[in-house]
This record gives C-alpha cells, sequence and structure tokens, in this order.
C-alpha cells in the first residue's frame, strides 16, 4: 500500500534566546490512505509540532531544519505560502485542540463552515449555507439549520468540536489531522466525539493523523501508534504489539503510567478502620451561589452548586469523589476546609462541629486539615523562595525557632523525595512536579490528619503523574493520612480510592467502595462514566 | 516584538505564571546561579541598547535638576545681544535667542523646576490614588463600589481640563500646576492599585497561604503589598512621563511659574515669535521634552516585567 | 433593547453628568481664592473699594452660603442655565455655543485623522509580512505620545507654513487651515487608538480561531481583515469615550498654538481671569461629550459582539 503521507527525516527548531531549539529531531512517519496513525508524547516531545510543520502552520520562530514531508506526491516542506493554501482545507483538515477557542466568537457557525468551501472554490456565496448545513448535519451535531445560525458561545463544548469537525471535512480532505481533539472535553462527551469520528472515517475513507499524550485513546482507536520523545520515534506498532510487549522503556513506563491501562492490578491497601471518629464528616452540605444579576432585574438567581452531600472520612482512608466539570465536587472540598461557607448543613472535623468557627479558631483548624491545589504552578508565590513556601505554616504557628524550622523544611522536603538544594530556589526554577512536590510538603509541614487533594495531577505529565500518585500513597501508609482526592479521572482515582463517590449536578449519586463500584455501578451516570473511560480495547478496566 | 517565541508543546509546561516571572526551563529545573547577576544585567542591557541610551537621558535630565552649573556653567539669564539668535553651532550647540541667551543653558537651569513640579505631581497621585485603590481593592463591596464611582467620575473630564479647573482655583505658579496636575492623575493610579490589588487578593498563592493558617495581616503584607507594587511602580514611572507633557503643556499655555523663571514649557512659548526666523529656540527645548518622555516610557516598559521575562 | 435598560443606561449617564457637575463645583467654588477681587482689579488695575466688591459679590450669588449656592447653581443648570460670565457678563451657554462651532471642525478632522492613520498603523503593524517593518511601525505610536502636542504645533507650523509655505500657519479661514491643527490634534489620539487596535490584533491573531481560519486555507490577508479585525475591534472601541473627551481637551493647546478661536481658547482667556462660570461650563461640556459618546458605545456594543446580550448583563 503507497503511503499517503510520507515524512522522511524531519528536523523542526525553534529560535530561542539561548540558540535554536530542536523540537523534531529527524521523524519518519508514513499514513496509508485510510488509516489512523496516533502520534503519542508527553508535553514536549514535538508531536504537535510535527503536524504543525506538515501543513506549514508552525508558530513564529519555527522553522524546518531538514527533511521531508510528501503528501500523496506533492513535497510540503518549502512550499510557498500561496501553494500550501491549497493544500490546508482541501487536501488536509485540521481538528484543533480546544473548541472553546477554535471557532471566531463573532462569526456565524454556518458562515465559518461555509468559508472552507468557498476559500477551495467548492461553493459560492448562494450554495455554500446549504452545504455547510449538511456538512455540519454529517458532523452529527444535532439541529443543524439552526445551529448554523447560531454563534459559537452558543454552542456546548461538544457541539463546537462537531462544528471544527465539520469545517476539517469540508473540502474532503484525504487526511485529517486531530490535535489532542477530545483534551478539553468531559470523557463521556470526549468519548462521542471520538466514536463519530471513527464512524466518518470509515465512511469517507479519510486518513486520521491522532495527536494525543494519552496512550490509552490511542491504543483504543489507532491502526498504529507512533511514540515520540524528545522530537524522536522511541517505538511504533500495531495496539496489540504495544500492550503485548513495548522494546523501548519510556512506552513501558508509559503504558505502566496511563491510569487507564494500569496494567498491574491496583495494589492492596491496607484495610481501613472505620470504627473510630471520623477525621472528618459533612451531613447535609448545601452551598449556593448567586448568579450575577441580569440586566433590568432587582433580584439575584442563585444557582445550586453542593446539593445535600453527605459523606464521612475514617483515618488513614482515601475518599475519592468524581465527576465532570461543575459537577459541585471542588466546591465540595472548599466546604469541608472551611474556604467557602455552607449555606446550609454541617462540617465535623475530628468530630467537632466547626461548621460556624471564625477567626482564632478558623486558623487553629489549619493544623488539621490542609489542601493540596490542582495548578502548582499558581499556588506558590513566585516571589518567595522553597524554604520560605514549605515553612510558612510553621511561622503561622509560631513551631519552633527559625533553626528549627529549617531542619524542619529539609527533613519534609526529604519525604516527598526532593533534594535540600532546591530549598534556595524560587518556584519558576522548578518543574511542575517538583512544584506540586513542594506543596505536598507544605500541606504536610504542620502534620495534619486531613489532606484533600483537589485534582493533584491533573496538570502534570502521565509518567510524573504516577510518581506523584506514589508518593500520596507512601505518605498514607507512613503516617495514616486521611485524602479527601478530587478527581475527574476515573482512572486515576481507581488506583488510590477505598471508596469513591460519584458527583453530579451537586448530588452525591453513589458512595461506594472503589472496587464495588468500578465492577457494579448501579448509577447510570457512574456507568456512563466508567464507559467513557479510554482503554476498554485493551481490556483492563472493564 | 517579541525575541522568544517558545514552541507551544513547551509552553504547555509552563502554564500562567501569575508574576511574569519566567518560566522553568525544557526539561527540570533550570540552574539559575545566584553569581551571574552582574553578567546577566550585562547581557540584558547589551540587547536593548534603546533602554541604554533611555537611561542615559534619566541620568543627564536628574544632573540638570541637580547640579545644573555641572552641565551648563553659563549664567541662563544672561545674554549677550551681540550673539542673538544664532543657529545651533560649536559655541552655542542649541544656537541662542533674542536676546542672545545660550538655548542650552536655559534648557539646563529649567529643568529644575520641570522636574519639581513632575515629582510633586506623580507623588500626588501616587499616594492618593494608591491609598484609595488599595482600600477599594482590599476591602471591597460597598467601599470599593463607592470609591471607583468617584473614580469613574473622574475620569469622564479630561485630565487636562481637570487641571485648568484646579488651576483657576488655586492659581498660576509651579507648585500650583503640580498639584493639579496630581489630582487628575489620581484616577488612573487608584484603579490600576485596586486591579492589581484583587488580582493578587484572589490569587491561588494568597488563598494557600491562608489555607495553611498564615494570619490576614501578614499575607497583606508578606504576599499582597510585594507582588501589587511591581504593576504600580512601573504606572508611577508611565505617569511620570505623562505628567512631564502635561505640567509642559500648561507652563507652555503660561500657568506655570512667572517670567524671569523658565521651565521647559514656557522656553518653547518664549521661542513662539521667533518661529519662522529662529526655529532652534522652539524646537531644543521641545526635544528634550520629547526625549525625556520618551526614555521615561522606555523604562517603564523596561520595569514592567521585561527583566523578569528575560533569563 | 428592552425599555428598562435603556432608560436605567440613561439615567446611569446623567448621574454621572450630575457628579462631574459637583465635582467642578467643589473644585471651582471650595478651594481658595477670590474670584470676584481677580474680577475686580482685571478691569482697570484699579483697586475697588469693599462695597463695590460686596456688590459684585451679590451680583453673582456669591455671598450667599456654599450649600445655597450650590442648590440653586444646580437648579439652574437643570433647567440649561449654566449662568453668566464673570468677565463679559454674557450667559455662559451663549459663550460656549458660539464658540463650539470651530472646535467641532478640528475636533472632527482630528478623529478623522487619528482613526484612519491609528487604524492604518496598527494593522500595518501587526499584518505586515516584513518583519522589520512590524518592528518600525510597532514603536510609532509610543514615539507619537511622547511628544508635547504644542511643540508638534508648532514645529508643524514652521515647516509647512514659513518654510515650505504649503499651509496657513494660523487663523481659520479655509479647509487649507484645518489641516495642520488636526494632525496635532490627531496625533497622540491616534497613537492612543493605534496601541490598543494594535495590542488586541496581536492577541487576535494568536487565538486558536486565526489558526483555524489558516488551516481552512484561508490568505493571510483575509485572516487579518475578516478575523482578525473583527473581534479586535472591540476592545479598540471602549476607548472611543477618552479619545473624544482627549480631543476637545486638546482644542486647548492646538487652538493657542494656531491662534484659532473656539472652546480651548475661551477656556484658555476664562482660566486666566478666573472665569469660573465658563470653566464649569466647559468641563461639563466635556463630561457630556465622554458620557454621549460612551452611552452611544454601550448601545451599539451588543450589535456588534454576539456574545453580549443587553438582559445577559455581561460586562
Amino acid at each position: 500500500m503507497s503511503a499517503l503521507l510520507t515524512v522522511r527525516d524531519l528536523a523542526v527548531s525553534y529560535r530561542g534566546t539561548g540558540g535554536p531549539v530542536q523540537a523534531v529531531r529527524g521523524v519518519d512517519l508514513d499514513v496509508a490512505p485510510g488509516e489512523v496513525v496516533a502520534l503519542v508524547g508527553e508535553s514536549g516531545s514535538g508531536k504537535s509540532t510535527l503536524a504543525q510543520a506538515v501543513i506549514g502552520l508552525l508558530p513564529e520562530g519555527g522553522s524546518v531544519t531538514g527533511g521531508s514531508a510528501v503528501l500523496d506526491g506533492t513535497e510540503l516542506t518549502g512550499l510557498s505560502g500561496r501553494a500550501l493554501r491549497t493544500v490546508r482545507g482541501a487536501r488536509i483538515g485540521l481538528v484543533p485542540q480546544d473548541p472553546g477557542v477554535g471557532l471566531n466568537p463573532v462569526q456565524k457557525i454556518g458562515t465559518q463552515v461555509g468559508e472552507v468551501l468557498r476559500t477551495h472554490g467548492l461553493a459560492d456565496r448562494r450554495s455554500a449555507p446549504a452545504r455547510a448545513v449538511e456538512l455540519l448535519e454529517q458532523a452529527g451535531l444535532p439541529d443543524p439549520g439552526t445551529r448554523a445560525g447560531q454563534y459559537p458561545h452558543e454552542l456546548s463544548g461538544g457541539m463546537r468540536q462537531r462544528v471544527l469537525i465539520a469545517i476539517a471535512i469540508a473540502a474532503g480532505p484525504a487526511l485529517v489531522i486531530a490535535d489532542e481533539p477530545t483534551s478539553a472535553l468531559d470523557a463521556t462527551v470526549a468519548r462521542r466525539i471520538l466514536d463519530h469520528l471513527d464512524t466518518l472515517r470509515r465512511e469517507l475513507g479519510t486518513a486520521l493523523l491522532l495527536i494525543t499524550h494519552d496512550l490509552a485513546v490511542a491504543t483504543d482507536r489507532a491502526d498504529r501508534v507512533v511514540v515520540l520523545r524528545h522530537g524522536r520515534v522511541v517505538e511504533q506498532g500495531t495496539p496489540a504489539e504495544l500492550l503485548a510487549g513495548a522494546r523501548d522503556p519510556y512506552t513501558r513506563e508509559l503504558l505502566d503510567a496511563a491510569p487507564g491501562l494500569a496494567v498491574t492490578a491496583p495494589r492492596d491497601r491496607p484495610a481501613v478502620d472505620g470504627s473510630g471518629t471520623p477525621v472528618a464528616e459533612v451531613r447535609d452540605l448545601v452551598k449556593d451561589f448567586p448568579l450575577p444579576r441580569a440586566r433590568g432585574e432587582w433580584t439575584r438567581g442563585t444557582h445550586r452548586a453542593v446539593d445535600g452531600v453527605s459523606f464521612t472520612v475514617a483515618r488513614g482512608e482515601t475518599l475519592a469523589l468524581v465527576g465532570e466539570s461543575g459537577s459541585g465536587k471542588s466546591t465540595t472540598a472548599r466546604l469541608l476546609l472551611r474556604l467557602e461557607d455552607p449555606t446550609s448543613g454541617q462540617v465535623l472535623i475530628g468530630g467537632e462541629d466547626v461548621t460556624a468557627v471564625r477567626g482564632e479558631a478558623w486558623r487553629r483548624l489549619r493544623r488539621r486539615a490542609q489542601l493540596i491545589y490542582q495548578n502548582p504552578y499558581a499556588s506558590l508565590d513566585p516571589r518567595f523562595r522553597i524554604r520560605e513556601v514549605v515553612t510558612e505554616p510553621l511561622r503561622a504557628f509560631s513551631v519552633g525557632t527559625a533553626r528549627e524550622r529549617d531542619a524542619r523544611a529539609a527533613e519534609l522536603l526529604d519525604r516527598v523525595a526532593l533534594p535540600s538544594s532546591v530549598l534556595d530556589r524560587r518556584p519558576a526554577e522548578l518543574s511542575g512536579g517538583q512544584r506540586q512536590r513542594v506543596a505536598i510538603a507544605r500541606a504536610l509541614a504542620l502534620s495534619p490528619d486531613l489532606v484533600v487533594c483537589d485534582e493533584p495531577v491533573s496538570a502534570l505529565d502521565v509518567s510524573v503523574q504516577a510518581r506523584v500518585l506514589e508518593l500520596l500513597a507512601e505518605l498514607q501508609d507512613r503516617d495514616g493520612l486521611s485524602y479527601v482526592f478530587i478527581s475527574h479521572d476515573l482512572a486515576v482515582v481507581r488506583r488510590v480510592a477505598h471508596r469513591t463517590g460519584v458527583l453530579r449536578d451537586g448530588r452525591l449519586r453513589e458512595l461506594r467502595p472503589t472496587a464495588e463500584l468500578f465492577t457494579d455501578p448501579r448509577d447510570d451516570h457512574t456507568r456512563e462514566l466508567l464507559a467513557a473511560v479510554a482503554g476498554r480495547r485493551a481490556g483492563v478496566v472493564t | 516584538m517579541t525575541t522568544l517565541h517558545p514552541p507551544p508543546e513547551l509552553r504547555d509546561r509552563t502554564p500562567p505564571d501569575p508574576a511574569g516571572t519566567g518560566s522553568a526551563g525544557r526539561e527540570g529545573p533550570r540552574r539559575a546561579g545566584r553569581s551571574g547577576g552582574g553578567a546577566r544585567l550585562g547581557r540584558f542591557l547589551r540587547r536593548r541598547p534603546g533602554l541604554v541610551a533611555a537611561v542615559v537621558v534619566v541620568v543627564l535630565v536628574l544632573t540638570a535638576a541637580f547640579v545644573p552649573a555641572l552641565l551648563a556653567p553659563g549664567d541662563p539669564a544672561v545674554g549677550d545681544t551681540a550673539q542673538r539668535m544664532l543657529p545651533p553651532g560649536p559655541g552655542h550647540w542649541f544656537g541662542t535667542d533674542h536676546l542672545g541667551r545660550d538655548v542650552w543653558t536655559r534648557v539646563v537651569h529649567g529643568a529644575a523646576l520641570s522636574l519639581q513640579a513632575t515629582v510633586l505631581a506623580v507623588a500626588v497621585a501616587l499616594v492618593v490614588g494608591g491609598l484609595v485603590g488599595l482600600a477599594a481593592g482590599y476591602a471591597g463591596g460597598r467601599l470599593d463600589e463607592l470609591l471607583m464611582r468617584g473614580v469613574d467620575v473622574l475620569l469622564a473630564i479630561p485630565a487636562i481640563l481637570l487641571s485648568l479647573a484646579l488651576i483657576t482655583a488655586l492659581g498660576f505658579g509651579t507648585v500650583k500646576v503640580a498639584i493639579a496636575v496630581g489630582i487628575a492623575g489620581v484616577a488612573s493610579f487608584a484603579r490600576v492599585t485596586r486591579a492589581e490589588t484583587l488580582r493578587v487578593r484572589r490569587s491561588l498563592y494568597v488563598e494557600a497561604a491562608r489555607a495553611v493558617g498564615t494570619r490576614r495581616l501578614t499575607t497583606l503584607w508578606r504576599h499582597v503589598l510585594p507582588n501589587a507594587a511591581g504593576p504600580v511602580t512601573a504606572l508611577a514611572v508611565l505617569e511620570f512621563g505623562l505628567a512631564i507633557l502635561a505640567v509642559s503643556a500648561l507652563s507652555f499655555l503660561g500657568y506655570g511659574a512667572p517670567p524671569p523663571a523658565s521651565e521647559w514649557g514656557s522656553l518653547v512659548a518664549d521661542g513662539r515669535n521667533y518661529l519662522a526666523v529662529a526655529w532652534w529656540i522652539c524646537a531644543m527645548p521641545g526635544l528634550v521634552i520629547a526625549a525625556t518622555v520618551l526614555s521615561v516610557n522606555r523604562i517603564s516598559r523596561a520595569l514592567d516585567g521585561e527583566w523578569g521575562r528575560s533569563v | 433593547m428592552s425599555l428598562p435598560y435603556l432608560l436605567r443606561r440613561l439615567g446611569l449617564a446623567v448621574a454621572v453628568l450630575w457628579a462631574a457637575w459637583t465635582v467642578s463645583f467643589v473644585v471651582l467654588y471650595l478651594l481658595p481664592g477670590d474670584p470676584v477681587a481677580t474680577m475686580a482689579a482685571a478691569g482697570d488695575g484699579e483697586q475697588p473699594s469693599p462695597a463695590e466688591l460686596d456688590a459684585l459679590r451679590a451680583r453673582y450669588g456669591l455671598d450667599q452660603p456654599l450649600i445655597v449656592q450650590y442648590g440653586t447653581k444646580l437648579w439652574a443648570a437643570l433647567q440649561g442655565d449654566l449662568g453668566i460670565s464673570f468677565a463679559t457678563g454674557e450667559p455662559v451657554r451663549s459663550a460656549i455655543g458660539a464658540a463650539l462651532p470651530p472646535t467641532l471642525q478640528i475636533a472632527g478632522a482630528g478623529l478623522l485623522v487619528a482613526v484612519t492613520g491609528g487604524t492604518a498603523v496598527a494593522l500595518a503593524a501587526t499584518g505586515s509580512r516584513h518583519a522589520w517593518l512590524r518592528q518600525a511601525l510597532g514603536a510609532v505610536p509610543s514615539l507619537a505620545v511622547s511628544l508635547p502636542v504644542f511643540w508638534v504645533g508648532l514645529m508643524l507650523v514652521q515647516l509647512f507654513s514659513f518654510r515650505l509655505g504649503w499651509l496657513p500657519a494660523v487663523g481659520a479661514r479655509g479647509p487649507g487651515s484645518l489641516v495642520l491643527p488636526a494632525i496635532a490634534l490627531g496625533l497622540p489620539t491616534g497613537a492612543l487608538i493605534a496601541q490598543v487596535l494594535a495590542a488586541s490584533l496581536t492577541r487576535s491573531l494568536q487565538s486558536p480561531f486565526v489558526t483555524t481560519a489558516r488551516a481552512k486555507g484561508v490568505g493571510e490577508a483575509a485572516v487579518l481583515l475578516r478575523h482578525a479585525l473583527g473581534t479586535a475591534t472591540l476592545p479598540a472601541l471602549t476607548v472611543l469615550g477618552t479619545v473624544v473627551g482627549n480631543l476637545v481637551a486638546g482644542s486647548v493647546v492646538v487652538e493657542t498654538v494656531f491662534t484659532r478661536p473656539g472652546l480651548g481658547r475661551l477656556t484658555v482667556a476664562s482660566v486666566g481671569v478666573q472665569d469660573i462660570p465658563v470653566v464649569q461650563g466647559v468641563v461639563l461640556f466635556a463630561a457630556l461629550a465622554f458620557v454621549v459618546v460612551n452611552l452611544l458605545v454601550d448601545l451599539a456594543y451588543p450589535l456588534l459582539d454576539p456574545r453580549i446580550t443587553v438582559s445577559g448583563g455581561a460586562r
């Protein structure tokens, strides 16, 4: 089978302050007509750069420094702007990463789809609107006629991604490049989008180059998987080959780390003694947020973010709360820590009612319950040295002398497996994983009983995620810590939680031991969430 | 405009950095040595010749303001009528005016008054506006609403008209002009200070500090103030440039110091009648004003995070 | 557009005007200074007697307690009566009315210069294919805002009137006399427009929807004009109120430089003799211009940006 796209020894570099930075270093890649090839790698692996180089849309400062990319007989590198424009849209379609910002906010949907057709002379002013509606229908957008007359902000994220798909397939290209097409979407929506892409591809015979950081998605969807690291191909093969036994150590690490594929069974956790006083308990928690006042109205509406949630957390237990965005899981966590005030309901920490504590009593609460934020970049003061970050809780409660605090800082860093040499660095000098370890060290400084982890690994690369999760588990085993673990990622939750609660629209749909919940979900929404977890083809999760 | 374009995949790794203090390297920590401070400054400046020129101009202006004799030993008020209206040349490199006075000497000696007025104006704007903004941003609620509505009203009146109204009431003179310009600048300071205070107060690291038990005042002192200070300082420097323009415009209109004293604006006004025959009497002082403002603006941009972003 | 919204918006505009009037009252009447003495002394240089001063104060209502003055003057202002000029005895409203037409001429011409020049520079500075041209043009606005307007005016006169003899140096006769003042007035304003527009164009060009457009095969010119400019003009619109206020205020300097009659000259003359009612009238007029333009921009915004709906309350 002759290849549709043939990339040979392609090299791309960026102009940086310290000289050129090599992003892609001699990559070979073939995509046959109608084939699905997944390009997998972590951030910085060069996977997006490769795609951008193929369609000639490298950001400013980037340039192809060697090699070739041939599309069906046309050499793409070094093509003039004008010639490239006859390729883009017409022969290669692109589905971009974030549907939230991928569409022009002040242009109607129909016009944006029609623009492809008109640009390539496939329709004129009169025929374009009708064709656009057909394309939207083909992309699986319900009620396409109405949608075509709407603006992007009137559509949900999933619908916008369908519009972008309609744009990508509009001119009937031989190849569609999908750059992380679903990573900004909720899991259930993402699954439907990927399914539809699959169907379309089969109907139209289009080849698909799927770029993703998620090995589970790749093995689910692709005929062939290409693993990229530091701008080089380290491994390629069919999903079955990779799962059966990857040759490259990095690929094996990725496979192990990919939560959805977790080949190793979830490790055994010591049983939790649920008989004593729970470390934390919430009863009938409700939180209403005022909506912004609508113009011309005097009363404000409210939005119920958390609606009658109750649970307990035992000593040494990890309780996970999962749900899609807007399900109220983060708000619940903040209420538990009293960073927000509940509208009604009770919060008990160590059996003591703290629902209404203020001032000094509120501050003392910090010694018993701590928080690790999702974003390790924003939660550390950029001006502080790591030493100051880690000792800040100790200073706040005047624990020990300055020297004792310094010693404690070094000890805490040691516990989160960071060298004490980072003590004098500032957050900007650390990687994301290191920063999250610093945040964990800070949370542990006062030896709390309860640590609330709000999506603690979702901002990190997969291989880094695995190591941070291991660290959290170790700390729990050693100190009997309790965790409330907030996540949208069921695969992550399955590895860490003793019990899992599923939230939707502020309500706790079911709360059961994790293994039970995963093998025998009772709630429809839970089932839907589980079905959306990538990696099904590997047959591991269900 | 930009010098560094990291590939988007590297950008993924370095998400929004609240203080713009730069970003982590591609793979793990950057080895930023504390030893290389001087070398870094040198490298920073070598890449920015415009900034170096701006600093030189400001240093010269400051010298003129404090020790004018160093730059121009002559007497600005004494002229030689035999040397009237000489064009710029070797002896008088800014030329001479209709009374034979050296324009360079007059510009140098005018710096003190002009700068005094500017500094006073910025100080008034910074202190009053800064306090209003800090109070509004930190207190929030009703007080915020009230103060900001007041600021909105001030912004509805063009600055120069507000200054003119104040001068109508206060009378003429360098100090009065300075106060008038300063009060007209209060609104923009209040807005920026409030926005910065709010931004930092709502940032995750401030909440994180509260969440580990740090007291409210300690948080304000250790986190909010240092992180909000940068942009406000940059605005103060920028405002300095605007104030030079406003003060010189009012002095050009004749509201500044009375005749024997010379300010930059009034020097330009003096030359107006001889514009057809001796352009330099007008042109040179104006050029100095423009150069000063341009330099100050350049330095403001450098203060506004350019140093932090350069690695 | 709903009627209650319109009414509320109008009410807000009136409130801002009232507040601006109050601010000018506080500044002009509460601060120390004796306008009557200045006024009398300005007449013939002879020192007036205390009795004469009292008579003058009574005539202008300055002998009343301040709060009474505030009440009566505000009531009069609400009925459109802005008082009488201290210097000429002419009603302030007619003085401003007479000075307005020439100022509107140069302000209008200045706006034209500012909008066309600012937009052109911004488009060229972001859309040009040559990096050096983008860089050079990007520096133009910050250079332009650093130049003193009065100096620019004088240099234009020196070059185009005295040196080249193309255009008249002073006065307000014929359209030729409008060119130089319009350029001097439009320069800083145009620079402001260029800065705001270039910044938002750059933002638009970096946003992912532009990548989507490029991936469709759309040409660069169409990307710039059809996609980037469409979203970039909206933030630039918000400075329009400031722009118009600046043009009115800028006339103070420009009319002095070019010796043209108008609102600016009236202001300068009135400040010189502490003619408080006239100064207050001019301040009120400038605030009115600002408020009206902002009202129009606000009302136009939902028509231009589909994301903002009047009832949605987005600000």
